[in-house]
C-alpha cells in the first residue's frame, strides 16, 4: 500500500476524494476488470456507466416493452436471454424490438419455484428477466445478488427489487398514428426516468416502436391514410 | 454386329479374363403391385377392391381389379375415376412400402439366410444353399413363396436365373406359373429379346441413354450386349458399362445379403403392477442406463424415442399410451427416465399417484445417429451445452412444458401468432398447420392481421372489459359493421369505478375466420384504444362481449 498524499488545497482535495472513491469502488467490486454488456440505443445516458453491468440488478416499473427494450441490447450482441414469470408475453413485440427468438428461453409459470429457477438460469444465461410473483425479502435478494455477481449475470426485474443498481420507469407515453375513430398505432415515444443507487436521477426520450416488420407492404392499405401524426398522452 | 469387336477388345477385357465364375445362380422373389398391397393392408381393404395409389396428381400404381377396369400408371386421377367409378384413390407413401416389407424380409430370413433387398416387394437370394437344402432350386423357390403366402400376401412369384437382373426378368415373365427356372447358361439367351428399356425400369441406366441407344439402332439387350465393352465404357461411363455386362449376363456381382438390423428397444414388465411414478422411474433407471450404454457401444446415440406405457386399468385392461419425445442433443438414461415420468404424470408435476397401475413400459429408439455426428467440438460447444443442462434441470423441476422457446407463427389473432414449443421439442405439427408449412405461414402476409406496433402483452386468457358509449350503454357493432356509439369510457375489468375516458380509438375492424366450418368458425370485431392512463389496448368484441386481446405496456 502506497501512502496517499495529504490534501492541502480545495481542488486537490476533490481530486483525492475522487481517487479514494474509485479505489473503494474497485475494492468493493468482486470482479476484476469492468466488462459490461451493451445496452440498447437510447439507454446509454440512463444507466450508470452507460451499459448493463454483469452481476447487477435493474428494476423496471410496470412496462414490459421497456423491459424487452433493455433485454434487446445484449440479445442483439449475441447473448442468450431468459424471461421468467411472464405468461402473457407477446413474442412479436420481442422480435420487433430486436430480440432473437432463437436465443430466448421462456419459463412462463415457475410458480413457487421462481427463485430457484432464476438462480438456475442465472448460472448459465448472461441476461435474465424476471417478474417476481411476490415481494422479495432482503435476505433472498442479497443471496441471489451474490450468485449473480459470482456468475456475472445481469438480472432485469419487472417490479420492485431491493438493492437494484438502477430503477427505470416510464414518465410519459406518447402514441402516434391513432386518431378519433381512424388510423392505428404506428409509433410510441416514451420519456424514461432512471434513478440510480448513486447519482442524480436522469431522464431520456426514446422510441419504443421497434422495427416495423411490414412497413412497405402496408403503405397501400386502406387504413393507412396519411394522417397527421396525432399525439396523445403526457398523462402520468 | 460382331464386326465391331475389333482388336481393342482383347486388352480391355484383360482384367476380366482371369475370372472363372460368371453370375451367381439367384432366386428373385417378386410380390406384384407391392405399393398397392402395402397400402391396402394399412387401409384394411379387401383384396379385390379397385385401389389406385396417387402420387402428385397421377396414378402411381393400381390393383389388379383397377387395372381390369382400364386404370393405368400415369393417368390423372380424374381420368382414372372416369374409367373406374368405384376406384379408391389413396396417397402414395414411399416409407410405407419399406416398412410393410420389413416383416416379409424377416420371415424370409428365418427360412433362408442371406436375403438381399432389391426394392420393396423385390428381394434376391443366392440359390446354391437353399437348393441343396430343399433338394432343388424349384423346391427352394416354392418354399419361399409359401413363406410369403403364410403372411397373407398372395400372388408372389419367383424367377431363377444367372444374376439378379435376369432372375427378376424371369420372375416378371413367369406368367401364371408361380416359379420359372432358366437353366444355367441360358440367361443371356433369355435376356436377348428384351427391349433396352427394361434396363431403365430396373434403374440401371437413365431414360436419356435408352433414347440415345434406340436412335443408334440398339433396340434389344442382345444388340446392347454385342457392343464392345471398352467403347461402351468410354462413351457412356461406368454405370452404362455395368448395365452392359448385366445385359450380356456376364456381370459377376454377387447377392449381397443385408445385415439384419438389431432390435434395440427395451421393455420393463412388472408383476404385480406398479402404481406410483417414483417406483416406475426408479425401476427403469438402471435398465435405461444399460440401454444407452449398449447404443454407445455400437457408436450410436439416440435422438428420438417412443415411450409406450401399458396400464392395468379396470376400464380398459391393457390400455396402451404412446408418445414420441425428441431431444435437442441425445438421450442419456436419466433423460429417458424424465420423459417416462412426464408422460406418466401427464396432468402436471407433483402428481405421484397414478390412475391405473403400470404393467409395462417399452422404450423404442425412433431415431439413432452416429456418435461421429454428435462429437463435442474442441471449442465453441461449451456454452450451449451448459445452457442445455440448466434448462433440463428446470424442466425436471417444472415439467416438460415448464421451459419454452417461442417460434413465429401465422395467423390473424395475436395468440395464434404466438407458438410456444417445449425446450427440446420440434415445433408442433397441428392438423391445421403441418410443421413445414408453419415457417411459410409465418412469413405470409395474412390480410386482416394487426398492422403497426406489436403489443408486449398478449393475453392467453383474454379478460373481459367494459367499453361504454357516452350514453352509458355498452358499445355494440351492427350487421353493417358500424359502432352503436363512439367509445367514451373504458375499464380494464368489469368494475364501474375503474372507468376512465378514452383518449383515442380506431375501429371496428371485422375478423371473420373459417366461416365455412361450423366448428372452427370465429367472428369478432377489433378495436384499438388509448385509455386515460396512457396505456393502449387492443379489444375484441366476441359473442360474449368485449375482451382484451392485448395490452401495449
Amino acid at each position: 500500500m502506497s501512502r496517499l498524499p495529504v490534501p492541502r488545497t480545495g481542488a486537490g482535495s476533490r481530486e483525492v476524494a475522487a481517487g479514494l472513491q474509485s479505489r473503494i469502488r474497485g475494492m468493493e467490486s468482486t470482479r476484476l476488470g469492468l466488462e459490461t454488456r451493451p445496452a440498447a440505443a437510447g439507454f446509454e445516458g440512463l444507466l450508470p456507466g452507460g451499459a448493463l453491468r454483469p452481476g447487477a440488478v435493474y428494476a423496471v416499473d410496470s412496462s414490459i416493452s421497456l423491459l424487452l427494450a433493455l433485454l434487446a441490447g445484449p440479445s442483439v450482441a449475441g447473448s442468450w436471454c431468459g424471461i421468467i414469470g411472464l405468461p402473457d408475453l407477446g413474442p412479436e413485440a420481442a422480435t420487433s424490438l430486436g430480440i432473437d427468438l432463437a436465443r430466448l428461453v421462456l419459463v412462463p409459470a415457475p410458480g413457487d419455484h421462481w427463485l430457484t429457477v432464476t438462480a438456475a438460469l442465472a448460472d448459465v444465461l448472461p441476461v435474465v428477466a424476471v417478474r417476481p410473483p411476490r415481494r422479495v425479502s432482503e435476505t433472498e435478494a442479497s443471496r441471489l445478488g451474490a450468485r449473480l455477481r459470482q456468475r456475472g449475470c445481469t438480472l432485469l426485474v419487472a417490479g420492485e427489487w431491493p438493492q437494484a443498481e438502477a430503477r427505470l420507469s416510464l414518465r410519459t407515453n406518447t402514441w402516434s398514428g391513432l386518431g378519433f375513430g381512424h388510423g392505428h398505432l404506428t409509433g410510441r415515444e416514451v420519456l424514461v426516468a432512471a434513478s440510480a443507487r448513486s447519482g442524480f436521477p436522469r431522464t431520456a426520450r426514446m422510441s419504443l416502436a421497434g422495427l416495423s416488420s411490414e412497413a412497405p407492404a402496408d403503405q397501400d392499405s386502406r387504413l393507412d391514410v396519411q394522417l397527421p401524426a396525432l399525439r396523445y398522452g403526457e398523462a402520468v | 454386329m460382331t464386326a465391331l469387336t475389333g482388336p481393342l477388345t482383347g486388352p480391355a477385357n484383360g482384367p476380366g479374363v482371369g475370372r472363372t465364375s460368371g453370375p451367381d445362380r439367384t432366386i428373385v422373389l417378386w410380390c406384384p403391385d407391392w405399393p398397392v398391397t402395402a397400402a391396402r393392408a394399412r387401409a384394411g381393404l379387401p383384396a379385390d377392391a379397385p385401389v389406385a395409389l396417387v402420387d402428385r396428381g397421377t396414378v402411381f400404381a393400381c390393383s389388379t381389379a383397377a387395372r381390369g377396369a382400364g386404370v393405368r400408371r400415369g393417368l390423372t386421377v380424374r381420368e382414372a375415376q372416369f374409367r373406374c367409378p368405384d376406384l379408391i384413390a389413396l396417397g402414395y407413401d414411399r416409407v410405407l412400402d419399406d416398412r410393410a416389407f420389413e416383416p416379409v424380409i424377416e420371415r424370409l430370413e428365418d427360412t433362408t439366410p442371406g436375403v438381399q433387398l432389391l426394392r420393396p416387394g423385390l428381394c434376391a437370394v443366392r440359390s446354391r444353399g437353399p437348393a441343396r437344402f430343399y433338394g432343388n432350386e424349384r423346391a427352394a423357390a416354392e418354399t419361399l413363396i409359401a413363406c410369403v403366402a403364410a403372411l397373407g400376401i398372395p400372388g408372389a412369384r419367383a424367377g431363377i436365373a444367372d444374376g439378379a437382373f435376369a432372375a427378376e426378368q424371369v420372375a416378371r415373365d413367369a406368367g401364371t406359373a408361380p416359379v420359372r427356372v432358366v437353366p444355367p447358361g441360358g440367361s443371356a439367351a433369355f435376356l436377348a429379346v428384351r427391349p433396352v428399356t427394361t434396363l431403365v425400369d430396373a434403374g440401371l441406366i437413365d431414360g436419356e441413354l435408352a433414347t440415345l441407344l434406340r436412335r443408334l439402332g440398339v433396340h434389344t439387350l442382345r444388340d446392347f450386349a454385342a457392343l464392345p465393352a471398352d467403347r461402351v465404357r468410354h462413351r457412356f461411363g461406368a454405370a452404362a458399362a455395368r448395365a452392359h455386362r448385366i445385359a450380356g449376363a456376364t456381370d459377376d456381382s454377387r447377392v449381397v445379403p443385408r445385415v439384419p438390423p438389431r432390435h434395440r428397444e427395451v421393455a420393463f414388465d412388472w408383476e404385480p403392477p406398479l402404481d406410483r411414478v417414483d417406483q416406475v422411474t426408479f425401476a427403469i433407471r438402471a435398465g435405461l442406463d444399460d440401454f444407452v450404454r449398449s447404443l454407445a457401444a455400437s457408436r450410436l446415440v439416440c435422438t428420438e424415442v417412443t415411450i409406450e406405457v401399458c396400464t392395468d386399468s379396470a376400464a380398459g385392461a391393457g390400455a396402451v399410451q404412446t408418445r414420441s419425445w425428441r431431444h435437442p442433443r441425445w438421450f442419456t438414461g436419466t433423460d429417458i427416465a424424465d420423459r417416462v415420468r412426464w408422460q406418466l404424470q401427464g396432468a402436471g408435476p407433483g402428481a405421484s399417484e397414478l390412475e391405473a397401475a403400470i404393467t409395462r413400459v417399452r422404450v423404442i429408439p425412433e431415431r439413432v445417429d452416429s456418435t461421429a455426428d454428435h462429437e463435442q467440438g474442441l471449442w465453441d460447444s461449451g456454452p450451449d451445452e451448459r445452457i442445455h443442462h440448466a434448462l433440463t434441470r428446470v424442466q425436471g423441476l417444472l415439467g416438460h412444458d415448464g421451459v419454452l422457446t417461442a417460434v413465429p407463427g401465422g395467423g390473424r389473432l395475436l395468440r395464434d401468432r404466438r407458438v410456444l414449443v417445449p425446450w427440446g421439442d420440434a415445433p408442433p405439427a397441428t392438423q391445421v398447420q403441418p410443421a413445414a408449412a408453419r415457417e411459410r405461414a409465418a412469413a405470409a402476409p395474412w390480410p386482416g392481421r394487426l398492422p403497426g406496433l406489436s403489443p408486449a402483452t398478449v393475453f392467453t386468457d383474454p379478460p373481459p372489459v367494459l367499453l361504454l358509449a357516452p350514453d352509458g350503454t355498452s358499445v355494440g357493432v351492427d350487421d353493417r359493421g358500424v359502432l352503436s356509439g363512439a367509445p367514451a369510457s373504458f375499464s380494464p375489468g368489469l368494475r364501474q369505478e375503474d372507468l376512465g375516458a378514452v383518449t383515442a380509438w380506431a375501429g371496428p375492424w371485422p375478423l371473420v375466420e373459417h366461416w365455412w366450418d361450423p366448428v372452427r368458425a370465429y367472428h369478432s370485431q377489433r378495436l384499438q384504444l388509448v385509455d386515460t392512463s396512457g396505456t393502449a389496448w387492443l379489444l375484441l368484441l366476441e359473442a360474449a362481449g368485449w375482451v382484451a386481446e392485448a395490452r401495449y405496456d
